[in-house]
Order: C-alpha cells, then sequence, then structure tokens
C-alpha cells in the first residue's frame, strides 16, 4: 500500500496548492483540408475539427472526475491557416476564423489556435493575407488564438514581418479596446516556435506531426513555491535546485498519466507533455513567489535573472525523467498579468520591461502578456519583438512577444482582463523611436553560431551512425535536455577541430 | 479499478462506520485501511475496488462528499493510478 503522507501529500497539492492540468490540447491537422474554394475548405475544416476532438471535452471531464485531478482547460491546435489557405488565393481569409471558432463553440473547448503564420525567412502565398486579417479575425471570433513566427536561430529573423507585426499587434489592440484590448492577448509572436505547444496562445499543430495527437500542459507553480517554503530554510542553492527537480518530477508524472489515459481513450496518439510552471491570478500560484521564496525581496531585483534560471533548468530536469515525450515550451513561464507575484512587482516599479527581456533569456518563453501604453507606436512594438527574437535567434531557444497596448490609459494605470488572463498595471517602456531601423525591412541573418553547429551536427551524426544514435530533434528546445548536455561535450571537442581547420583553410 | 479514498479533518465518534457504510451500499470492497490521528486531525485512508460497485464512480463521489459534509470532514475519492504514478517509479 502507498504510504499515507505521500497521499496526502498529493491531496494537500490539490487542494491547497493549486495543482492542475492546465491543458489537454488536441492538435489536429487541417491539411487535407485545403481546397482552391474557401467555402468549400471552411467546411472541410469544421467538419474535420468536430469530427476528430467530439468527445475531447467529455473525456477530459471523465479524466478530471475520475483521477480526482482538476484539468483546467480544454483546447484544441490546428495546423497554421496561412498554410491551408495557400490554395484559396482569397482576400476573405478570415472566413477560416469564424470555422474555426463555429467548432470551437459546437465542442466547448476553451479555446483553440493555429490562425497562425510561419514567415520566419519570407511570406509563402496565404501568410500576407492570414496576418493582415489577424486583427478582424480576433475581434469578431471569441475563442481562436493566433500566432506568427517571424524568426528562427537557422533562417534569421524577418525583419518585414516583424515591422508588419508592430501594426497588427497596435491595430489588434485598437480594434478590441472597447473589451479591455483582448484581441492582442490571443496574438503572440514567436521566434523558434515549437510545433508541439499545447498552451495558448501559441498553440498550433506542426506540420511534421500526425494527423491528430494528444499534448498536455502540467502546472503547478504552487506547489513549487509550497515545497521550498516548507523544506527550503537555510538549505543552499544545489539543495533548492534538487528541491525544485522533485517536485517537477511529480508534477510531470501526473500529467504524463493524464496524457496517456486521455490518449487511449480518444484512441489518439499521445504526443508530448508541457512541463511548464503556468502560473494563474490565484494567491500562491506565483512563478514570481517561488523566486522570492528562494530569498529575493521582490522579483525584479538584481538576482531574479540567475534565480529564474535555476528555476527554468531545475524544472526541465525534473521534468524530462516523468515523461516519455516532453515538448511544447516546458520551463518556466512570467506573463506579467497572470501572475500575481508579477503583479505586485510591477505596480511597485522593482520588475520593468528591461528586467523581464533580460529574464527571457533564461525563462522558457518570452515577453508575456506586458501591458504597455495605449500611445506607443508601432514601431517601438516592433522593436521589441526584434530585441526579443534576436535573444530567441541567438540562444537557440523560443521567445515570443504578447504585448498589450492598453488604449487610452498611460503607465501606471491598470487593465483588467479576468480569468486566467488576470490584469495588468500599464508598464512604461523606453524612450526613443527606433523606427528608420525597423522601416529597413529586410532579414537579420541567421547568427553563425547556428551555422557552424549545424555542419558539426552533421559530422557528429555521421560519426555515430555506426552506433545508431538519432538527434532527431537536437536543437528543439525542450527535447533530450539530458542527451544534449551529454552530446554538447563532445560538439565542443568537435567544434575546436572544425574551427580550428577551418581557420587553417582561410589562411591558406 | 481501485481508488484510494481519503478523509481528513477533525476525529469524531462514527466517521469510519458511515463511510464503510457508503461503500458497503455501493457494493464497494474495502482491500485495505489506515487510519492515524495527529493531534485532533483525523487521516483515514482507505484503499477500495470497485469492479463490482452497484452505482457510478460520479455518485459514489457525491454520497461520500455527503458524508464529508456531514461529519464536518474532507473526503476525496481519487483513482489509485494518480498516487502510483506520483510517488512510484
Amino acid at each position: 500500500m502507498l504510504e499515507t503522507k505521500d497521499i496526502l501529500e498529493t491531496i494537500n497539492m490539490i487542494d491547497n496548492e493549486n495543482l492542475d492540468v492546465r491543458t489537454i490540447t488536441m492538435g489536429i491537422s487541417l491539411l487535407d483540408c485545403m481546397d482552391d474554394n474557401i467555402d468549400k475548405a471552411c467546411v472541410k475544416v469544421y467538419d474535420k475539427i468536430c469530427r476528430s476532438a467530439g468527445d475531447l471535452v467529455k473525456t477530459g471531464e471523465d479524466i478530471e472526475k475520475e483521477y480526482g485531478i482538476p484539468i483546467i482547460h480544454k483546447r484544441i491546435s490546428v495546423t497554421p491557416i496561412g498554410m491551408v489557405a495557400a490554395p484559396c488565393q482569397s482576400k476573405k481569409i478570415v472566413k477560416f476564423a469564424y470555422a474555426l471558432d463555429k467548432a470551437a463553440k459546437e465542442l466547448g473547448v476553451n479555446f483553440i489556435g493555429g490562425y497562425s503564420a510561419l514567415v520566419q525567412k519570407g511570406f509563402a502565398s496565404g501568410d500576407y493575407a492570414l496576418i493582415e486579417s489577424i486583427p478582424q479575425a480576433l475581434s469578431e471570433t471569441d475563442f481562436v488564438c493566433s500566432s506568427v513566427n517571424i524568426g528562427s536561430t537557422k533562417a534569421g529573423i524577418n525583419m518585414d514581418a516583424v515591422k508588419m507585426m508592430g501594426r497588427i499587434v497596435k491595430e489588434t489592440a485598437e480594434i478590441t479596446a472597447d473589451r479591455n484590448c483582448i484581441g492582442a492577448a490571443k496574438l503572440v509572436v514567436f521566434c523558434n516556435a515549437p510545433e508541439d505547444n499545447p498552451f495558448m496562445a501559441g498553440a498550433f499543430h506542426g506540420v511534421g506531426e500526425a494527423d491528430t495527437v494528444i499534448n498536455v500542459g502540467v502546472s503547478g507553480p504552487g506547489v513549487v513555491r509550497a515545497a521550498l517554503a516548507k523544506n527550503g530554510a537555510g538549505k543552499d542553492i544545489t539543495e533548492i535546485a534538487d528541491m525544485v527537480k522533485k517536485t517537477a518530477f511529480k508534477i510531470t508524472r501526473m500529467g504524463q498519466l493524464v496524457a496517456k489515459e486521455a490518449s487511449k481513450r480518444l484512441c489518439v496518439p499521445f504526443g508530448i507533455v508541457d512541463l511548464s510552471l503556468a502560473p494563474t491570478p490565484a494567491v500562491g500560484d506565483s512563478v514570481a513567489y517561488i523566486l522570492e521564496e528562494m530569498g529575493l525581496e521582490t522579483c525584479g531585483c538584481h538576482g531574479t535573472t540567475a534565480a529564474l534560471a535555476l528555476l527554468n533548468d531545475a524544472v526541465k530536469k525534473g521534468g524530462v525523467m516523468a515523461s516519455s515525450h516532453v515538448g511544447g515550451l516546458s520551463g518556466a513561464f512570467i506573463p506579467v498579468s497572470e501572475d500575481a507575484g508579477m503583479i505586485a512587482a510591477a505596480q511597485s516599479g522593482r520588475l520593468d520591461i528591461t528586467k523581464l527581456e533580460s529574464m527571457t533569456a533564461v525563462c522558457s518563453v518570452g515577453l508575456d502578456m506586458i501591458v504597455v501604453p495605449g500611445d506607443i507606436t508601432p514601431e517601438t512594438i516592433s522593436a521589441i519583438i526584434a530585441d526579443e527574437a534576436a535573444i530567441g535567434m541567438v540562444n537557440t531557444k523560443t521567445t515570443a512577444v504578447r504585448l498589450i497596448p492598453a488604449v487610452g490609459r498611460k503607465a501606471g494605470e491598470m487593465l483588467e482582463f479576468g480569468g486566467l488572463l488576470g490584469s495588468g498595471p500599464v508598464m512604461p517602456v523606453r524612450e526613443g523611436a527606433p523606427d528608420v531601423f525597423i522601416n529597413r525591412g529586410g532579414r537579420i541573418p541567421a547568427p553563425l553560431l547556428c551555422g557552424l553547429r549545424s555542419k558539426i551536427f552533421r559530422q557528429v551524426v555521421q560519426i555515430n551512425r555506426g552506433k545508431a544514435v538519432a538527434l532527431p530533434r537536437f536543437f528543439g528546445q525542450a527535447d533530450g535536455i539530458i542527451f544534449k548536455q551529454a552530446v554538447r561535450l563532445e560538439l565542443c571537442g568537435v567544434a575546436l577541430i572544425f574551427f580550428y581547420r577551418q581557420q587553417t583553410d582561410t589562411r591558406g | 479499478m481501485r481508488a484510494i479514498i481519503t478523509v481528513i479533518g477533525k476525529d469524531t465518534v462514527g466517521i469510519l462506520a458511515r463511510v464503510s457504510d457508503a461503500c458497503a451500499k455501493a457494493d464497494v470492497n474495502i482491500v485495505e485501511v489506515t487510519q492515524s490521528v495527529l493531534q485532533d486531525m483525523f487521516a483515514m485512508i482507505m484503499l477500495v475496488e470497485l469492479d463490482k460497485a452497484n452505482i457510478e464512480f460520479e455518485q459514489l463521489k457525491d454520497s461520500l462528499k455527503k458524508v464529508g459534509d456531514e461529519t464536518a470532514t474532507k473526503i476525496h475519492i481519487m483513482h489509485e493510478d494518480i498516487f502510483n504514478s506520483m510517488h512510484r517509479i
């Protein structure tokens, strides 16, 4: 029989520490719904989603009841609509958003993501029209979420798309100004977007995925904070990291169980577990409080980046052992408006956008749910996106920007969304106009680091082919973290040899 | 399917009897019981087997909740696997 203390620990985590499965997200490929007639394509999209995810909500609720774990959201992610819409050549691409929203309402899911375009290297047919339609799509639908990938480590940053997204983010906020600019909260701009992310607003179903797949996002900042509060006093950082790892392991095991069970009941393959610490506005369910529990007076003071780096890494290490497939974003989220501790820190002025930017270099996502003054220029938004994308591109990590320009509000005022999105103080942005830089357009070339690594990577694969070592997603964000560490050592050695050879070759 | 029933609350007379009664009425077999009283707090854990239950899981949950409300305790019933997966490798 199980030990009493273990059973009570689990019950306590759920009852008092906000442990939950944040979302069961079903990924659905819409590649077979393409049609040159947009109306026919929309009917196919609606039918396929309803057919594939008919039992999703009920199954989620059943598991919730039987296992006693709250499953907060049931969501759907679909193939980026920019691709699905490519053959239509229609300017009324927003019809796809209506079809997605209608399907979401019919099925009773909380969000549907994938009104997306992947334009890191350039615009394909359909992408441009889709991006232009985002403000209208997000203002006229309730559950549709949108994302645009404007950069990657391998492709560089598409500055034309960055420029465009500054304007689109602002327009989306303006068009939904009467609803607290909610449209902008459903729009994410990515660099290195993961294809299997179950979290909104950035979820979409990548083209390399199966026809349908179940991805699960677990959460639990409250549990980690409580573990540190109970046992962390007087411990050194090594022990703190260990405590986070152990807690992350338990949380992820629960996610893995739910994912496998959902996959079995729905007869849909299990994709990944995304082991993220996703805060909610509920008291105690905050990533900022974990950092403060580690010994910072306020989230945002010096030391925050180091504490977050430790947290993010320990969560990944603990989680990766607990699940057979880890993916998505996996790590610690820092959405300001959704985190009670972040809100308090931002209100007190101790957490500003520049500190948040440096934190994004070590967290799992990026500048998330940050409310900025309504008079911000599109160029400044674009520049913030470009800065954030550069961090992601160079560090081979996912970064995202979800800014909400609060129309008619100035720094210091509050913007209320309610629900999981919370409320955010309007945070000032830095002075100075980046207009000329942004308006140049073009592409920021991919960093050399990546090119060099890719070549070495191919060499290593060749070397190891005989040993049957597969490195399918070596550069993916969350996959095979431990493996990555091991191989990195090998890579370093090869890198030196390669670099030396290259230098010698150049010299003649 | 096996489930774990946990009862947490202030110790009063007859909690075990009432929970067992609810299980018996539903044809739910009690496999194992452990209980401890820490200061005033009563914690009872029951491993039960639901294969021959004559009511749905949801109904059993409701009837246990009712017992919990009447005895001012918190009663959970959860699938055994949740604990196995979290605490055993």
